[in-house]
């Protein structure tokens, strides 16, 4: 279980650009839970992410996950038992080592990095098999330096090495939107796939409204740090993205847009 | 004539490659220009140098003059990743102060008297290349270090370590999710480096038998220089390793330098040949890049 509570963050503060977009900001996502977030640019979605795994500072308010309080923890501490893939293929592999460098790397992540060999042949056979699930012909890559892999297979890469370890929560920040639409539809359903298999406590953040409404059990929409329509169970199901988008015409409206 | 000076250009290359190692691993492996070289490198020499006039064994002053590298890069790296100090300026705090803890260690420039052994006397050494001439000891025993260190360097990046540093000058976004700290990779960078950095001062300095306060000046530009040069020079041959690039880089810089001065070039100019050579370099490395772009 992850909960956010009376989240404050000030961007800038003391500054004359200085931003409030969170205060009094509460959020919980009980365990097995498929969160999409959707909301417009500047609603707060990615800083949300950002705040749960740490890697900005927040002014007031506490983040506890499996009921141990994480606000004072290390953004680096906290990926023990969190996966996450940003937008940016480049971000959740590393280009200049092969596929099968970033694979063991991935292997290692709750272990201590010492002078034992970086690269254990005997696991090359568990990477394949990890691989070939996604049926991307990445099993065949593993001497290829990932830099020259394309957006999805690299994409799909850091999804596989995000959760090829026991994590709790898995976050994706928009992690399909720099594919092209038929690369963002495989990846999509991989994830579903893999969120299903393992398990996995989920918050994406999405663009793509249809996602939002297809995948996961429930859904917020954001909208100036604040959450504006909430959807979970049989009411998630009964809404489609005409719903979503009449609410989202409705806030730019009022935003003058 | 010819080969007395080949022999010499040749062990000032091996003994700098070290250096140059260094470099490597601070500029090509962690995107990280480490300025801390121009003080670390004095340092080992300084060290050394007071070791060796005090009668410790010359063998035993090489780990304690990579101690004091190892400290130096350490103290970077802090005050980079803990105090958030940008890479550049954490570096010219750090040589800044080596500048004075130096002389401090050595008084001042500080000869080391024949009569004093070093590795390239010693009896050892003396077992080992027989009775061969004293350019030529020095030359076989740069060999041997150089070689060695570049093969520890080499197995350090097949181990989990080597190539989560890796990682850490690619991406250090990634290596924060896999959970690792980036900060205490990149201090244990600066900290093999500079350790590398005071074993070239270490060795320069038994190779000299002086220490000399301004002996620091200009050396991180001499080590990017080598690393650029052996790395446009192989860039076409993957399979050639990054510590092959500066090792083959120091040797081609200093048979440079050492052609400059034997066609009447003025020692007082020597660090301004060196500003512009490397200049020409990265000019010539960004020609080529564009040029490759542009294809």
């Amino acid at each position: 279980m992850l909960e956010l509570k009376d989240i404050k963050k000030i961007y800038n503060p003391g500054l004359i650009t200085e931003m409030c977009l969170f205060d009094g900001f509460s959020l919980t996502v009980p365990d097995g839970e498929f969160l999409s977030i959707v909301g417009s640019n500047g609603s707060g979605k990615t800083s949300l992410l950002n705040i749960i795994c740490g890697s900005i500072p927040i002014q007031r308010g506490s983040v506890t996950v499996n009921g141990e309080d994480i606000t004072g923890k290390k953004e680096y501490k906290r990926y023990r038992n969190f996966g996450r893939v940003y937008q940016d293929p480049a971000m959740g592999t590393c280009k200049d080592l092969t596929l099968l460098e970033n694979m063991s790397l991935a292997d290692n992540k709750n272990r201590h990095c010492g002078l034992g060999g970086a690269v254990n042949k005997k696991r090359a056979d568990f990477y394949k098999e990890q691989l070939a699930t996604i049926g991307l012909g990445l099993e065949d890559k593993l001497h290829v330096r990932v830099g020259s892999l394309s957006g999805g297979q690299r994409q799909a890469a850091a999804l596989i090495m995000a959760t090829m370890n026991p994590i709790d929560f898995l976050i994706l920040d928009e992690h399909t939107a720099a594919l092209d639409p038929k690369t963002a539809d495989i990846i999509m359903e991989i994830t579903d796939r893999r969120v299903k298999e393992m398990g996995l406590t989920t918050v994406m953040v999405t663009h793509n409204l249809r996602y939002a409404c297809e995948y996961g059990s429930r859904l917020i929409m954001m909208d100036k740090g604040q959450i504006v329509m909430d959807k979970a169970g049989a009411e998630k199901q009964n809404t489609d993205t005409k719903d979503i988008l009449a609410m989202f015409n409705a806030i730019s409206i009022e935003c003058g847009n | 004539m010819f080969l007395d000076l080949t022999i010499s250009v040749l062990t000032q290359g091996l003994l700098y490659a070290l250096l140059a190692y260094g470099i490597f691993i601070t500029y090509k492996i962690l995107d990280f220009p480490d300025l801390t070289v121009d003080g670390s490198f004095p340092l080992g020499a300084a060290v050394t140098a007071v070791l060796l006039n005090r009668g410790v064994n010359c063998y035993a002053t090489i780990p304690i003059a990579m101690a004091a590298g190892a400290l130096a890069g350490l103290i970077t790296g802090l005050i980079h990743v803990r105090f958030r100090i940008r890479d550049l300026l954490a570096g010219i705090i750090t040589m800044t102060a080596l500048f004075s803890v130096n002389l401090q260690i050595a008084g001042s420039n500080l000869a080391v008297p024949r009569e004093i052994d070093t590795v390239f006397t010693s009896s050892l050494t003396e077992k080992l290349t027989g009775g061969a001439p004293l350019a030529v000891k020095k030359l076989i025993v740069a060999v041997i270090i150089a070689v060695i260190a570049k093969i520890v360097i080499d197995l350090y990046f097949r181990t989990k370590s080597g190539l989560l540093l890796r990682a850490t000058g690619s991406n250090g976004t990634f290596v924060t999710t896999l959970a690792k700290d980036k900060g205490s990779m990149k201090i244990l960078g600066l900290v093999i480096a500079d350790t590398l950095v005071a074993l070239s001062g270490c060795l320069v300095c038994q190779e000299q038998r002086a220490f000399a306060a301004t002996m620091g000046t200009g050396q991180m530009v001499f080590g990017l220089a080598a690393v650029i040069i052996g790395t446009t020079l192989f860039k076409k041959l993957s399979f050639i390793k990054g510590t092959t690039c500066a090792l083959v880089g120091s040797v081609i810089y200093k048979a440079c330098i050492q052609l400059a001065i034997n066609l009447g070039l003025p020692t007082n100019l020597l660090k301004l040949v060196t500003a512009v050579l490397f200049l020409v370099i990265l000019v010539v490395g960004n020609v080529r890049k564009g040029a490759h772009e542009n294809a």
